[in-house]
């Protein structure tokens, strides 16, 4: 980037020194500025992640002991207990969220990408459809549930949460099926084509099992997601005791709703167990998070080959 | 660019034979599986539609559209109002997004252009593990760590520096503050606009990048010139998303902004959004008119989501950019 440095009009002036001056130095400084900027930036996204992080660590790590996972939060409040009856609720609630969500996202993606050509008005529609269930705020899914499931059962339940977390998680886990499916070679539909096939055999025999790591991969980012998801299940599912409950149709206790009534509370008896079930909903989010793009990045390699 | 025209060719012609193949029951059974998940989704749209218009119209058929600026949100009175949430939900978004902005597309710039190899394969996916954090620990954190260290140092600070302005008021009693909650969206929405503007100026083609750098360009003058100008309307579109984003996050702005009852001028004082409006009061509510004005609240955000969305499909679509939307 250096070059040697010369006066307008001059002649060539061998000795002059070889380090940029007037105008490209001027260049040069502002690019640089611009460098550290661009590092500076991404440091600090980096240190807030890390920052949270340690915060949650640290004011976690003393609530966890043992026992923490395997006791229910005490009957009327304050201290001591422990979070098993919310993490099994977020556990049913999500996983049947899941149940909801996959096949229905899975199916619109194979629409998407092996049934409709490139042009397709559906197909078009579908992707709208898509990004703008994406794009409604969270808080007011869980208003239509409450719509639609609380206020007619006059209840909570884990249920309406589910229902909440599903549409939450369709656009998520449709959109990443599709990214994956597009990678299948076509190579692999056609010999599979050649050897005379039906569509539906080779779609589901071929082209699935060859984009599975990528729809898993999809599918746990989604879960992570809705794991953490606390409007929703706030309208849906939040008149909740402490007690362990596997009643889907009713009140269901769940983890993200536990910290924020505790943190909502003011009550600082309160806190501690609110920071055990943050850090340990945080750390299975992330390592969720990792393991799915380890998974993806693997399953990618095979893909191109 | 030739491959891959070849390679829409064949998937063209492949389809087209495809379609003029006869399709045996396992294919018609499959298709109206997909078809019918596809159309399961379109209701569930709709029905989303219908059952906040139907919950709020009550609302609307006693407030009409001066419930948008009127300010009064009193239940014991039956008197309800966006106007403060309006407001609050504007300038929090505002703040988050003249924070975020820059802040993104440094981040992406550094991601795409500048960061070596091993450190790119780390730090990107952290940035995007940010917005896996979930927005009541956001929040929780929020209220217990960042409220406090922004009321003690951050706050004052900007009071003594940019207080003629009027927005940067004194520091009140707590840092829960219109302030904080800008601060707390920017942690959500600059993972979101830094990975999709990343992903952008990835696709800018190595021949113009290497170009300009033959011409001369330094570093900076290739992104000025060259990379952000080709990606501008998809800067734009990601920009757009991040937004709408902000507009509708509710738990963790609900937990450090405060909920005022009424619009102050300093962002050190406390505020209220929409979302937050609507979490908070859903949980107790007092009179069925409440619920209706609470439903009305989620119309508006409702619109705004779908807007945001169509303007980033808008943008994009206008200057032809498929490559990360």
């Amino acid at each position: 980037m250096t070059s040697i440095a010369r006066s307008e009009g001059l002649p060539y002036d061998p000795t002059a020194p070889l380090s940029p001056s007037g105008n490209l130095r001027r260049r040069l400084i502002v690019s640089r500025i611009a460098q550290v900027t661009a590092i500076a930036a991404a440091f600090i996204a980096v240190a807030a992640l890390a920052l949270v992080t340690f915060d949650v660590i640290k004011a976690g790590a003393s609530a966890l002991r043992i026992g923490f996972l395997i006791h229910d939060p005490p009957q009327f409040g304050g201290t001591g207990g422990g979070i098993r009856s919310d993490i099994v609720g977020t556990a049913i609630i999500v996983a049947m969220a899941g149940v909801m969500a996959v096949p229905v996202a899975v199916l619109i993606a194979i629409y998407m990408s092996e049934f409709a050509g490139p042009k397709s008005r559906i197909a078009n529609a579908l992707r709208l459809g898509l990004d703008l269930m994406q794009g409604i705020p969270s808080i007011v899914i869980g208003l239509f549930v409450l719509g639609l499931i609380v206020q007619p059962l006059h209840k909570d339940s884990g249920f309406a949460g589910s229902v909440a977390l599903a549409i939450i998680m369709v656009p998520l886990v449709a959109r990443s099926t599709q990214e994956v499916l597009r990678l299948v070679p076509l190579s692999l539909r056609e010999a599979s084509d050649a050897l005379g096939v039906d569509r539906w055999r080779s779609i589901l025999r071929v082209t699935l099992p060859a984009a599975l790591g990528g729809i898993i991969t999809g599918s746990i980012l989604a879960v992570a997601r809705a794991a953490g998801e606390t409007a929703p299940l706030l309208v849906a599912d939040s008149t909740f005791g402490p007690h362990l409950t596997f009643n889907w149709f009713g009140p269901m206790p769940n983890v993200p709703v536990s910290i924020l009534i505790a943190s909502d509370s003011l009550n600082p008896a309160a806190f501690p167990r609110a920071w055990g079930a943050a850090l340990v909903l945080l750390a299975l989010i992330l390592l969720a998070n990792i393991g799915a793009r380890l998974l993806y990045a693997r399953s990618r390699r095979k893909l191109a080959g | 660019m030739s491959a891959s025209a070849a390679r829409k060719n064949r998937v063209k012609a492949f389809i087209a034979d495809r379609r003029a193949t006869e399709r045996s029951r396992g294919d018609q059974i499959l298709r109206a599986l997909c078809i019918g998940a596809g159309l399961l989704a379109a209701a569930v749209l709709v029905e989303i539609a219908y059952q906040i218009i139907s919950g709020a119209a009550p609302a609307i058929s006693k407030f009409g559209l001066g419930f948008l600026w009127h300010s009064e949100w009193a239940p014991n009175l039956n008197e309800f109002g966006a106007g403060v949430p309006l407001y609050g939900t504007a300038v929090t978004s505002v703040l988050a997004m003249l924070i975020a902005v820059p802040l993104s597309l440094a981040i992406a710039l550094y991601l795409a252009m500048l960061a070596p190899g091993p450190v790119r394969a780390a730090v990107g996916p952290l940035v995007e593990m940010l917005a896996a954090i979930p927005s009541v620990i956001l929040g929780f954190w929020g209220l217990i760590y960042l409220a406090p260290y922004v009321h003690t140092h951050v706050e004052p600070f900007l009071h003594d520096t940019l207080g003629f302005l009027g927005i940067f008021g004194a520091p009140q009693t707590t840092g829960l503050s219109t302030f904080t909650a800008g601060l707390i969206l920017t942690v959500m929405i600059v993972p979101i606009i830094a990975s999709l503007s990343r992903d952008l100026f990835l696709t800018v083609p190595r021949e113009l990048t290497e170009g300009a750098e033959a011409l001369g360009a330094t570093r900076w003058e290739v992104i000025r010139g060259v990379v952000l100008p080709s990606t501008i309307s998809g800067v734009a579109a990601a920009t757009t998303l991040g937004l709408g984003r902000a507009l509708g996050e509710s738990i963790a702005v609900l937990s450090v902004i405060g909920t005022a009852a009424q619009i102050h001028k300093s962002v050190f004082e406390t505020g209220n959004t929409m979302a937050a409006r609507i979490a908070n009061d859903i949980q107790y509510p007092v009179s069925k008119l409440q619920v209706h004005s609470i439903f009305y609240l989620a119309l508006i955000l409702l619109v705004f989501g779908i807007a945001t969305n169509l303007l980033a499909r808008a943008v994009a679509r206008r200057y032809d950019i498929h490559r990360a939307f």
